[in-house]
């Protein structure tokens, strides 16, 4: 299993097309990806389910990915909030 | 008459019955199924046929208005895959034996109601999008037991609440030629869409657009945001004769714009744009002009309590410098006095104001207000083709005076180390009699002229012509000017610099001839005009019409 945080640095946090992209990108993989925000959390391969997460702009999200492929899907979906969000990794990760 | 105002988001104008739209809604009946299996399918190949629908109008606005616009039906495909919301719809019917319908409609309920809920507005707004889908998702089942009704033929203008996005970019150009809505705003999925599509809207009309307009003709104006509800008669001719322009624009936009300004025997004229403000300077883009003629810079001093600073109008000039790309800019020093008066300039009053104290004359009389403005225009010469033009000229030596003062403003820039272009041409306007008539000795002075038709009639004429009672007297056309012009062009060009026209004759295409004989360089113009003038120069023969013009003209 794999774990990491990330504060969102984008304008209007994780809106329609910003889910879109964290879907797609994902959906690619076979290991269940979950976001984390405070006490709810998400399915990071729904797209209802990451919009209603409503993650907003400076708001901290924690990422758990377990499966098969994980450490390439940790990877991949790093490197999507970092470019796409513009986030920063946070030092602590999710106990 | 009723008149609304709201935010117009399409530059055109539309006429016709207004249609107050009813969302495609199809009553929803709950029924027992018998076999889930088959309901499963029916459901999975309506799931089909809407998220290829969506594919289609994904790549239809992808044409229409680009990926970013577009993307908005990727996401729509993907909350009709989405695990969650199949999984709860697949659940439903195998579960509860319903139909797929009923499932679907729950669904739409329950995840429209999750966004309603969200805290973010924008997020609140989604909930639209979620019945959208399961709207289209609803009426991919129905059609797939009967057939679609029809489509209306008639020509409308679409009244709603709001329009999403599937359903503005479904609008049929053929029979929708505008649309109105009450929500919205400027860049609003729906009013993005509507402008890349070229159909005129004016949404966010809020309350005042009401149920009872339904059939009532109506026009809309998508330039100044305004919609009229049974126009009365002179409006309709004023709209009418706006559309046209309007229209005739669109046409010569497609047919001319990126062609040359070439007669049919090979000379070239630059047609170039008039501005007043930084608002026209879409227009001039738009219409394809070579540059700008005249930059009047007034704006920057009318309406206002005090002068505007060096800084403010630098931005202004930098603005237009920048989005002329490299295509000259021509500044005319400012023009105050007249017909055009701020208070804070403290100016006399006069009984002969357009023979009074103004332009040239102000700047001259007091230099500080002059050099602030030309360190302005040359600062912003750095980053573009500007050009400085000075107004009401009647004299070589102010000509030597104005010039005289630009040195000195360069000097103290070389000094401050700001740089600004060395190559800034210096022309003059002529407008007046007495310029055209030391044209010859001005002509030594500048590297272009402009001739500015309207105030020169006006004095050769000794006509004013906002004077009703002799403003039919006033004739641009009169020999006197003809010949006057013909006197400028042929100066400027035994001393090797070029000639434009920027009064309101560089848009008479009954005189485009006669300047092309002259061998006018340059037509300035406000920018709706130029393409017509365009379409002008390319059927002129010049080799065939030239000697018989200038005998006309001749003593």
């Amino acid at each position: 299993m794999r774990r990491f945080s990330y504060t969102i640095n984008s304008e209007n946090g994780i809106h329609a097309r910003p889910a879109g992209v964290l879907v797609k990108a994902g959906s690619q993989f076979k290991s269940d990806i979950i976001l984390y925000k405070g006490e709810k959390h998400a399915n990071a391969k729904s797209l209802f389910s990451v919009m209603g997460l409503g993650v907003k702009d400076g708001e901290r999200i924690d990422i758990e990915i377990s499966g098969e492929d994980e450490d390439s899907a940790s990877e991949n979906i790093e490197e999507v909030l970092q470019n796409y969000f513009r986030a920063v990794k946070a030092e602590e990760t999710l106990a | 008459m009723k008149v609304l105002k709201g935010i117009g988001v399409f530059k055109g104008i539309a006429f016709g019955k207004l249609h107050m739209f009813e969302k495609k809604t199809c009553t929803i009946e709950k029924r027992e199924i018998s076999n889930a299996e088959n309901e499963l399918k029916r459901y999975k190949s309506a799931n089909d046929i809407a998220v290829r629908e969506l594919g289609d109008l994904y790549n239809k606005a992808l044409k229409d208005v680009g990926e970013e616009n577009a993307m908005i039906f990727q996401i729509h495909q993907m909350m009709l895959e989405d695990m969650d919301l199949v999984c709860f719809i697949e659940n439903l019917i195998e579960t509860q034996m319903v139909n797929a319908e009923y499932a679907v409609s729950e669904a739409a309920r329950k995840f429209s109601m999750m966004f309603a809920a969200m805290d973010d507005e924008y997020m609140k707004q989604r909930s639209s999008d979620v019945k959208d889908v399961c709207q289209r998702l609803i009426c991919a089942l129905i059609s797939s037991r009967s057939e679609s009704n029809a489509k209306s033929k008639l020509s409308y203008i679409i009244g709603a609440d709001d329009l999403t996005p599937s359903e503005t970019i479904q609008m049929d150009k053929k029979t929708v030629k505008g649309f109105v809505t009450m929500q919205g705003s400027h860049n609003s999925h729906t009013a993005i869409l509507a402008r890349t599509m070229n159909i005129p809207a004016v949404v966010g009309l809020g309350g005042q657009l009401k149920e009872k307009y339904e059939g009532c003709e109506i026009i809309i104006d998508g330039f100044s945001g305004t919609v009229y509800i049974n126009p009365d008669v002179t409006t309709v001719r004023r709209l009418k004769k706006k559309k046209e322009l309007c229209d005739h624009q669109n046409e010569l936009l497609k047919e001319l714009k990126g062609k040359k300004n070439i007669t049919i025997d090979g000379k070239t004229v630059d047609i170039c744009a008039n501005v007043g403000s930084p608002a026209d300077l879409d227009g001039v883009v738009q219409n394809d002009a070579g540059g700008i003629g005249l930059f009047r810079s007034e704006f920057l001093y009318l309406r206002r309590d005090d002068y505007p600073s060096e800084e403010e109008q630098f931005m202004a000039y930098k603005n237009a410098a920048v989005k002329m790309n490299g295509k000259r800019v021509i500044i005319r020093t400012m023009d105050i006095g007249a017909d055009k008066k701020a208070d804070y300039f403290d100016l006399p009053k006069e009984s002969n104001p357009a023979m009074g104290y103004r332009a040239i004359r102000i700047c001259l009389d007091r230099p500080e207000i002059f050099k602030t403005q030309l360190r302005a225009i040359y600062r912003a010469s750095a980053f573009g083709k500007i050009s400085v033009m000075f107004p009401m000229i009647i004299s070589r030596e102010e000509v030597v005076e104005a010039k005289r003062i630009v040195r000195q403003v360069c000097d103290e820039l070389d000094r401050d180390n700001i740089p600004y272009s060395r190559e800034v041409e210096i022309g003059v306007m002529i407008e007046t009699p007495a310029a055209a008539l030391i044209s010859d000795e001005l002509a030594k002075e500048v590297d272009f002229f402009s001739i500015g038709t309207n105030d020169l009639t006006q004095y050769s004429l000794a006509i004013d012509r906002q004077n009703n009672k002799i403003s039919s007297m006033y004739n641009p056309h009169h020999k006197s000017i003809l010949r006057m012009i013909k006197m400028v062009a042929d100066s400027a060009h035994k001393n090797g610099i070029w000639v434009g026209i920027c009064g309101e004759l560089a848009a008479d295409e009954a005189l485009t001839e006669t300047f092309l004989s002259m061998g006018i360089d340059e037509l300035s113009m406000s920018a709706p005009f130029i393409l017509g003038i365009r379409k002008k120069v390319l059927e002129i023969n010049v080799d065939e019409v030239k000697e018989k013009i200038i005998k006309d003209l001749s003593f």
